[in-house]
């Protein structure tokens, strides 16, 4: 159970994690700016579990993976949104963190949410409403479940996954 | 079956018909990073636990932040460098320009093969007819480590264009008009494949300006076939077999959009973002203090020749910053030797070293609060230049040096 944090359309990567913070590799480093400029209570407030919920095309712009890395490191295991830009979208699944297709518009900021990953469900327990998700591609979901794409490779003899 | 130029790269890398729609697993020909994206990539790297690299398909260029503007910028510089050592990576630049220049500058690009790079503008191969894709640092790390990434086979929005563009436009204008039409998410997942007469009869600059947009629009890559002058442009730079690379006559296009060069006009995207843009004659009179002339977009000799032509034996404006950074150590050069160089600095411009100087707001000409820029380059998100309450306009050429002359936005129709 985690709450939601709501954002728009087009969230890029520039609010996500500003350009000119990104000049660290640690992970919680980068989770301390993560949104600061448009949500500066998300760093310092965020939860374990809680949820990104987003409009279209989240993660636009650059292909900075601390924008993906941030969000994991800020404790987020999803963010929800109706459509990805493609390179966060990899981003995330390399990193761990679940990129989850879904409607949101109904969705409001704090409302307390479960995400049951193998029937494809988000209970909005505020709302007391289900929504239906789209399901990760296989081949996805193992890397995830593998906890990224670098465990997922060390644990397979370094061979990626097969497609289908 | 009629092929895309996607499909045909693909279909030609794993030896069968690949359409688009189908995940694949294919092996990449270059590796491309740079100084703030391959220090990520080598933590991934670190993390797997396989000693091999492939380094013969790698290529690290120092852009971002060259030459170190701070000690922590410094420590990531040094630490690529001990990693490039350490796997024998021979194709590494420093301080020569920014990587999607530079992959063009040394014959990099070639015609039909596949490209990855840790940054989003890594489209710009394109241009090349190469399948060029901006990828984060991980995938980088796994493609160094396996020679392979995988690919979800994009559809394609087919761009055709037709006639010739007015004096005064140039390519900027046309793909900003481009980018209003499709839309900042327009293109996302998919691959754009720009042609028709007016985009045979560009020279790589130009075509090259097309292709560096596509990531603006979501799209993938920004591929355009290669004819005489790709082949021209690259002879001299490399020992690669290079094809002329075609799509099919009548492939399977998602949509098709058909273009006039006649009617563009000039374009400026107003803050903070692409889906502003409009005709420079709404924003015309809007104070701007810094004129920004560079990037991977609009940072070459033929941008700066623009430039010199306008201001040449003039001032710019009473406290406007020009601040100009050749995309390349040889642009550069070309500037000196056109005296281009001169020109701007004795109109009162400013000179950087090459790279990517202020585009990204880490040093060289970073915005304060309330600061308004004019820009060449490709993108205005907020805050992208320095302050979250700084504004970034994007236009072409023709209209960053009126405006440097005017310090406003100014309409080069009206010089
Ligand atoms: S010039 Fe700007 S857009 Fe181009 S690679 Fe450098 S930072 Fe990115």
């Amino acid at each position: 159970m985690g709450r939601a944090w709501v954002f728009g359309d087009n969230v890029n990567t520039d609010i996500i994690t500003p350009g000119r913070y990104n000049l660290t590799t640690d992970p919680k480093e980068m989770a301390k700016y993560c949104f600061c400029e448009v949500r500066p209570d998300f760093p310092e407030q965020v939860k374990e579990g809680d949820f990104v919920v987003a409009g279209e095309h989240f993660g636009s712009g650059s292909s900075r993976e601390s924008a993906a890395l941030a969000i994991h490191a800020s404790g987020i295991k999803a963010v929800i949104a109706p459509s990805f830009a493609r390179i966060f979208y990899r981003n995330a699944i390399n990193v761990g963190l679940l990129p989850i297709m879904a409607p949101t518009g109904s969705i409001k900021d704090g409302d307390e949410f479960s995400l049951d990953l193998e029937n494809s469900l988000l209970h909005n327990k505020t709302q007391a409403t289900e929504i239906v998700t789209q399901p990760l591609p296989a081949f996805m979901l193992n890397i995830q479940k593998a906890g990224g794409i670098v465990a997922y490779l060390n644990a397979n003899g370094g061979r990626l996954p097969e497609m289908g | 079956m009629k092929k895309t130029l996607t499909e045909k790269i693909f279909s030609k890398k794993l030896g069968r018909d690949v359409s688009a729609g189908e995940t694949i697993l294919c092996d990449v020909d270059l590796i491309m990073s740079h100084d703030t994206t391959t220090p990520l990539a080598i933590q991934s790297f670190e993390k797997l636990q396989m000693d091999k690299l492939h380094a013969d398909k790698v290529v690290i260029v120092f852009d971002h932040i060259v030459p170190a503007p701070h000690p922590a910028g410094a420590e990531l510089h040094k630490s690529v460098y001990a990693f490039a050592e350490k796997y024998g990576i021979q194709r590494v630049h420093y301080g020569e320009g920014i990587s999607h220049q530079i992959m063009a500058e040394k014959g990099y690009l070639t015609p039909g093969s596949v490209l990855v790079g840790a940054d989003s503008h890594t489209c710009t191969a394109g241009a090349f007819a190469m399948f060029g894709t901006g990828m984060g640092s991980t995938d980088i790390a796994v493609a160094w480590a396996t020679g392979q990434t995988w690919f979800r086979v994009p559809e394609t929005i087919r761009i055709n264009i037709r006639g010739t563009l007015p004096q005064h436009t140039s390519s900027k204008d046309l793909i900003l008009t481009i980018t209003k039409e499709v839309g900042t998410i327009g293109a996302a997942y998919k691959a754009l494949e720009f042609g028709g007469p007016t985009v045979d009869a560009f020279e790589m600059p130009d075509r090259m300006t097309l292709s560096n947009l596509a990531i603006e629009m979501g799209g993938k890559t920004g591929l355009i076939a290669s004819d005489g002058k790709t082949i021209d442009y690259l002879k001299s730079r490399t020992n690669e077999t290079l094809e002329e690379l075609h799509p099919d006559p009548e492939a399977n296009y998602e949509k098709i959009l058909e273009l006039d060069a006649d009617n563009i006009s000039p374009q400026v995207a107003a803050p903070h973002g692409l889906e502003k843009t409009v005709d420079v004659q709404e924003l015309k009179g809007i104070k701007i203090d810094q004129v920004f002339f560079g990037t991977c977009t609009n940072g070459r000799v033929e941008d700066f020749q623009i430039l010199a032509d306008i201001i040449k034996g003039r001032q710019v404006a009473r406290k406007m910053r020009l601040v100009c950074t050749p995309a390349s150590k040889e642009i550069y050069l070309q500037m000196i030797e056109r005296g281009i160089a001169q020109t701007i600095l004795e109109s009162g411009g400013v000179i950087t070293n090459v790279g990517c100087g202020p585009c990204i707001g880490r040093h060289q000409g970073v915005l304060g609060d309330g600061e308004r820029c004019l820009s060449t380059m490709n993108r205005n998100f907020q805050g992208r230049m320095g302050s979250p309450n700084s504004e970034i306009f994007v236009s072409s050429p023709a209209v960053a040096a009126v405006t440097a002359l005017a310090g406003e936005i100014a309409d080069p129709r009206e010089m």
